[in-house]
This record gives structure tokens, C-alpha cells and sequence, in this order.
């Protein structure tokens, strides 16, 4: 058994193994999460937690799930956080500027504090990528914001008051949907679809038995890697 | 917490290895050598792992014991307290489960113009679809075609799969691509313009489209945003604790849990599309799994209890590549793309040991015949055992397998030097309630999407089919659910008979009292580890 720490979870002393995440300790300490939790792998940010250790002045951040306890850690996950979402108002041929900062005008009024930046569990750079937002750069932000879990915790610190992770969203799928290209082979494929163009051969494999399909099966080219 | 100097002669072995592995041919298995491979050594064929069930639509069939608990229990409430005819909602659509798959039936049933209302266990799109890594397969390409995609589906399901329903899964898989496009996901592309394809496990084509390795993440994101941006209503942390039927057998809504205040509130509806996702933290055969927190097989209770019929449910899919080491990551995905990019499964030798583009079953059976029997496993000082996935071979690996590369960063071990550790983890019920293409169960009126189906996959899904499969009965559930709604005038009074007969039979059978389900979530507490 490894060895014991103490941790403080909202406030309360706990021993929990040394090197177990925090989602861990905490369930060791005898709570079982209803909120607070989701994937358990890192990816929902159901679990954003903030905590201070013994000696340091900076409040520090992780999810729960992936972050190790550390002695003396004085722990609380933040089940929710209040955000502002407008509804999506984009189509082709829209310039970039104007739809973000109608949809979120709050956008400009960053100070450029960069605790948005500071506090992210991904270690993105939220500031930076606010900027990019504000100059229509919609491809730097939507690089620079895929890998937000939406946690919240950069609307939690944020003087001008934003909420980053749906800035990003909008401009992430404004992005997607309008700039990125789209192969005509797609919509080539869909309509030999629609017009039956694969009925026969593939009704001919719906009826076929056992031994023929393994037979096709076994010897069917496969494309090298 | 770096790999501990206990592993050293191993990586050492692994990376003398290294360039003759490159140009190593492994040839595939035949069918025959396959099948045994799988009886010997895969999960599924323990039978102390399986027992039959006592009663309902499946009695004598074989499930796994830890879902015979499940299927075989008593509702959460007595059916004889609870008052049906004062509703608390009252909707056309019911949705259960806030994943890709009750995303997709919620928002095609709201295209269509039906009233919806979601229920799900966690947050939003807290679901398995999220975690999902690698990418969906879609025949898109001039390379590729349906015929394709179906002949390697059913091929890689040992044939066991339905025939009509993977028919529809790769004729719908274009038209899901596109959909998705339209709504704002960010597939890779090349430069050119071209999609992005990668290989996988069991496809005789690339045909896997990808969002980096955050593909679940982004779609789960689009689709949850779209849901807000048409204000359809969802409640969360309300799952649901059984379902209802009218007097004319047809369910008719179901019976909610609020897990935050422990009321039961009723729910009338015309029809009931279950999308509750599938059962890794039950931990079938105490496997680590990489599911979410609320994978406990609710759907499958519920829909059992109301007289659903399920398929394949002996059927569990093993990840060959779930990670042994950190411990704090045990049980979680590597995806399987790494494999299709060339990283090699590799013994505590240096040796490969089977064609890593094998089906999920072959490889996840190989690595257990590689620490069991061979007894060439890499042991840990915790006593666990794993095979190493030989990730140094994928050039760039930190640019297009970000996610996993920072989470292992975080422990000191740098996967573009060093390999990862892996065993197979619990990752997907390869069975389910049983559906026609028109997503219908034998229940009338109950439709199922998603993990929670089964018949598609057969008794082993390929990868990158399941993120399609959710979309297609996604999307086929509220087509065709909306299509009866029309017929169903006004459904009867909701009754709770079928709970109270299923209750009597249960008593009949001796099952204790406590037997009762859906657990909803797990209990990692010591008191729940017992």
C-alpha cells in the first residue's frame, strides 16, 4: 500500500495513497460524485477542480481526473459555472468580424490579463486565441482551441467577463462549416447512393451465406498503409 | 512517475528491436487460426464469465453475470405506489441519454418538427461518444465504396451481424458525413482539400475521417452546441428508472430519477427512443474499462423489464490497447489509429506477436495469450502485466496524437521515445436490444440508437463503426419514430403492470430484495468496493 497523505477536501482533512489523482482521493474518502464527474479520462471537463498547496499564494487548476494529489492540498471541484451561449448566426459568405462580434461583443473588451491563459487545464493560450477571435483569424482559433474540454474555468477568471470556450466554439464551427473544403467525391458518393447505384452489389452480399461471404472476405484487397 | 527502472531490461529489448520490426511482414491470420485464437484466449469464451438468464424475452440465453444482476432486478420503487395519471411532463419524443446517438434522434426528430424532450445521466454529452478518439468510418473516398465497408463489417463480425442493419449503416454513412460537415465539425484534411483518411483494424480501406485524436470530443461539442442553438429542452442528472406502457402494451414514457433530489417523476410521451449507451462500469469480468462514469446498462434493464428482446448480449468488445501504466490511467484508450500509423505490439522479448491491423478480438486475444500462456507480458511492480505498443515508430506522433501524448507527458513519459504499456480494456457491448433498420425494438414504440442496440456490429465492431452506427440509428430512430407518431392517436393510460408482473416473477425466482436496478453510477467508495 503506498503511503498515506493528507489532503483537504472542501476544507476537511483526509489520508488518501500517495500519487492517486484527485477523482480518487476523493472517492477514497468515502464520496461518491453524482456531479463532478463524467468521462473520467480527461476529455468531458465535468471535473474542473481548483486548489492552493501549503506555502504558495497561487490558486492552481487541473481536472480531477488527471491531476496526482499533493500533500497538504486543499481541494474543490467546481460542479458548474454560469455561461452566456448565443445561438449560432453564420453562413457563407459572412465576414468573420462582424458575426463574432455581434454574437459576443464582450469579445473586445479583453484587458489582456491573461488569467484565462494561466488557468486553463489544457494549457491553452486562451488570450491569445481571443485575439486571433478579434482580428477574424478564425482558423488560428479554432487550432489554437481544439483542445478545449469546455470546463469553464476561463469564464470563472475573467475581468472583461467573457466566456472563452463558446467564443471559441462559434468561431471553431463558423470555421468548419463555412471555410473548410468540402471534396466533391462527398456528394459525388451521396447520390450514387440515392440513386441505387450500390443496391445490387451489396443486396447480392445481404443474401449471400456464410461460406461465400468468408470467401470474399478472405481474399479482398486491402489497401496498404 | 516515469517507467520505473523494474522496466528497463524491457524497454531495452524493444528498442534493439526496433528497426528490424520495421521491415517485418506479420501475416494475417487464416479463419481458422483466428477462431481458435479467440475461443482459447478471449474474455467472452470464460465460462465462469457467463451464466443464463432466468426469465424474460432472452430466458436461457447467456449474458454476462454481471448484467444477469442488472436484467434480472426489481425497480427502484414499488410500481404500486407510484401515480401515473398526473404526469410531470409530457412530450411527443422522449430521448433517453445526452450522447452522440440522443443527440442525433433529438435533433432530427426537432428537423422534423416533433416535440422532444432529452433526459440524460450526467452533463450533456458526458457519454462514451465524447472519449472517442480515433475517428468515424464513412466510404467516401473514389477508392472506397459501401460494398466495401459492408463486406469488411460483417467479415470483421465473424458474420454474426444482421445483414439489413449494417446495409444501412454504410448506404447512411455518406450522408452522415455530410451532415456532420454542415453542422460545423472540423475534420482533418490533407492539403490538397482531400479528407483526411486513416487506416484501422479490420478495413480493407482507409476510410476513417478524423478530428486529430480528439475526434468524439469535437463531435460531441458541434452537436451539444447545435442542440442549445435550437433550444431543445434537456434535463440532466435525470436518468431514467423504468419505462411505461400503454394499455395496449406500446410505451407510452417512463418513470425519471432525479439523482440530485431523489424524486421518480413521471413522463408520458408517444415514443421513447433509447440512447442510454452501453456497460463498462460494470466491470465485466473485473476488467478496467475506458468508458465513461455512467456506463452501468440502464437501457438494457429497463427495456428488458418492459419485454425487449436483446442480441448478442454474450458479446463483449475488449480494447487490445488500454493502458496499464500509470496506474492513474489504467483501463484508458490508446486508439487503435496507432496501430494504422505502424506501432507495433511488441513482447517483454522485443518480438511481435501478431498483425496489429487484425480485428480488436484477434489482437485483444493475442496480448492475453502473450501474458498468459507465453508468459512474455511485461510485468509492473503493482503486479499488473501488459504488452508494449511500440509508439516511437510513428513519426511526429506529438503533432497527431496530441491528446494522448500530453497525457502521458504529465507522468514523465515521453511516447515519442518510449513505448506505452497496454492490456485489453472493457470498451464496448458488442450486443444490445435488438432493432430492425427502422431502429425499432420488439417493443412497440421504443426505438434504440446507439451502444445500447445491438445486431450491427455483430460479436466484433470494427473501429470507427460505432461513431457511425450512433448517428445512423440516431437519426433512423426519430425518422421512423415520428413516421408512427402520426398513427398513434392518443395513446391509452400509461400503466406500471408489466413492473409489477416482472416484480411477481422475481419473487417467484427467490431473487433477493436488494437485486434492484439501474445502479446508475458506480460506487468506487471503499464502503462500495466492499
Amino acid at each position: 500500500m503506498a503511503e498515506k497523505i493528507p489532503i483537504y477536501y472542501l476544507g476537511k482533512k483526509h489520508l488518501v495513497p500517495e500519487g492517486v489523482t484527485i477523482m480518487s482521493a476523493i472517492e477514497y474518502s468515502g464520496h461518491r460524485l453524482i456531479r463532478g464527474c463524467g468521462c473520467r479520462g480527461g476529455f468531458c471537463g465535468a471535473c474542473a477542480t481548483v486548489y492552493r498547496v501549503p506555502g504558495n499564494h497561487q490558486i492552481k487548476v487541473g481536472l480531477a481526473c488527471q491531476t496526482r494529489v499533493e500533500e497538504g492540498m486543499d481541494i474543490a471541484i467546481l460542479p458548474y459555472y454560469p455561461a452566456q451561449k448565443k445561438i449560432s448566426d453564420f453562413k457563407p459568405g459572412d465576414d468573420p468580424v462582424p458575426v463574432l462580434n455581434k454574437m459576443y461583443p464582450e469579445m473586445f473588451r479583453c484587458l489582456g490579463c491573461g488569467a484565462c491563459t494561466k488557468i486553463c487545464p489544457q494549457d491553452l493560450a486562451v488570450m491569445d486565441y481571443i485575439a486571433e477571435a478579434q482580428r477574424g483569424n478564425l482558423d488560428a482559433v479554432a487550432e489554437m482551441s481544439f483542445d478545449c474540454v469546455m470546463c469553464g474555468l476561463c469564464a470563472s477568471r475573467c475581468l472583461a467577463q467573457m466566456v472563452p470556450y463558446n467564443i471559441a466554439m462559434a468561431a471553431r464551427r463558423f470555421y468548419a462549416a463555412v471555410f473548410l473544403p468540402r471534396p466533391d467525391y462527398v456528394k459525388g458518393r451521396i447520390a450514387e447512393v440515392k440513386e441505387g447505384r450500390y443496391d445490387k452489389e451489396i443486396d447480392s452480399l445481404v443474401s449471400r451465406p456464410k461460406e461465400e461471404l468468408q470467401k470474399l472476405y478472405e481474399t479482398r484487397d486491402i489497401e496498404c498503409i | 512517475m516515469p517507467y520505473p527502472p523494474h522496466f528497463d531490461a524491457a524497454l531495452e529489448s524493444v528498442a534493439a528491436t526496433r528497426n528490424f520490426r520495421k521491415g517485418q511482414e506479420i501475416k494475417r491470420l487464416s479463419d481458422e487460426e483466428r477462431t481458435a485464437l479467440i475461443a482459447d484466449y478471449h474474455p467472452d469464451y470464460r465460462s465462469e464469465g457467463m451464466a443464463p438468464l432466468a426469465l424474460g424475452a432472452n430466458k436461457g440465453g447467456r449474458v454476462p453475470v454481471e448484467l444477469k444482476k442488472m436484467l434480472e432486478a426489481y425497480s427502484l420503487f414499488q410500481p404500486l405506489n407510484i401515480n401515473l395519471t398526473e404526469p410531470d411532463y409530457t412530450t411527443d419524443i422522449l430521448v433517453v441519454g445526452g450522447g452522440g446517438a440522443g443527440c442525433a434522434a433529438a435533433l432530427t426528430a426537432n428537423d422534423l418538427g416533433a416535440r422532444v424532450l432529452m433526459v440524460t445521466k450526467l452533463r450533456l454529452g458526458d457519454a462514451n461518444t465524447l472519449m472517442a478518439e480515433g475517428g468515424i468510418c464513412s466510404a467516401v473516398r473514389p477508392e472506397d465504396n459501401p460494398y466495401m465497408h459492408y463486406l469488411d463489417t460483417i467479415g470483421g463480425g465473424h458474420y454474426t451481424n444482421i445483414p439489413e442493419l449494417v446495409k444501412a449503416l454504410v448506404m447512411d454513412g455518406p450522408e452522415i458525413a455530410s451532415w456532420l460537415m454542415d453542422m460545423g465539425v472540423m475534420f482533418d484534411y490533407e492539403e490538397d482539400g482531400s479528407l483526411k483518411v486513416n487506416h484501422c483494424g479490420g478495413h480493407s480501406r482507409k476510410r476513417m475521417l478524423s478530428c486529430k485524436d480528439l475526434t468524439g470530443l469535437e463531435l460531441m461539442r458541434v452537436m451539444r452546441d447545435e442542440l442549445r442553438d435550437r433550444e431543445i429542452p434537456y434535463l440532466e442528472f435525470t436518468p431514467v428508472a423504468d419505462l411505461l406502457l400503454d394499455e395496449d402494451g406500446r410505451c407510452a414514457g417512463a418513470v425519471l430519477y432525479n439523482m440530485e433530489t431523489g424524486e421518480f417523476n413521471i413522463i408520458k410521451a408517444k415514443a421513447v427512443i433509447l440512447a442510454s449507451g452501453g456497460i463498462g462500469r460494470l466491470h465485466i469480468q473485473g476488467f478496467p474499462t475506458t468508458n465513461h462514469y455512467g456506463a452501468t446498462a440502464d437501457g438494457l434493464a429497463v427495456a428488458y423489464r418492459a419485454g425487449a428482446e436483446l442480441i448478442h448480449m454474450d458479446s463483449i468488445q475488449y480494447h487490445p490497447t488500454g493502458t496499464v501504466w500509470p496506474e492513474q490511467l489504467l483501463g484508458q484508450l490508446i486508439t487503435e489509429v496507432m496501430r494504422g500509423h505502424g506501432a507495433h505490439l511488441v513482447n517483454v522479448e522485443g518480438n511481435r506477436f501478431i498483425n496489429e491491423l487484425e480485428c480488436r478480438d484477434t489482437c485483444a486475444s493475442a496480448c492475453i495469450r502473450e501474458c498468459t500462456k507465453n508468459e512474455l507480458g511485461i510485468k509492473t511492480p503493482t503486479g499488473m502485466e501488459g504488452v508494449w505498443l511500440d509508439t516511437p515508430l510513428i513519426p511526429d506522433i506529438q503533432k497527431h496524437f496530441v491528446g494522448i501524448y500530453q497525457r502521458f507527458k504529465k507522468y514523465d513519459i515521453d511516447i515519442q521515445h518510449e513505448p506505452i504499456l497496454v492490456f485489453p480494456t472493457q470498451h464496448y457491448q458488442n450486443g444490445g436490444l435488438a432493432i430492425n433498420p427502422q431502429a425499432e425494438t420488439s417493443v412497440k414504440m421504443l426505438y434504440a440508437a446507439g451502444e445500447v442496440a445491438g445486431g450491427i456490429q455483430g460479436k466484433n465492431r470494427l473501429a470507427g463503426n460505432s461513431l457511425l452506427d450512433i448517428f445512423v440509428y440516431g437519426r433512423r430512430a426519430a425518422r421512423s419514430a415520428f413516421e408512427q407518431l402520426k398513427s398513434v392517436e392518443t395513446n391509452g393510460n400509461l400503466t406500471a403492470g408489466h413492473l409489477l408482473k416482472w416484480q411477481e416473477s422475481l419473487q417467484e425466482l427467490g431473487v433477493p430484495k436488494e437485486q434492484q436496478s439501474p445502479i446508475f453510477l458506480p460506487d468506487y467508495t471503499p464502503a462500495g468496493k466492499g
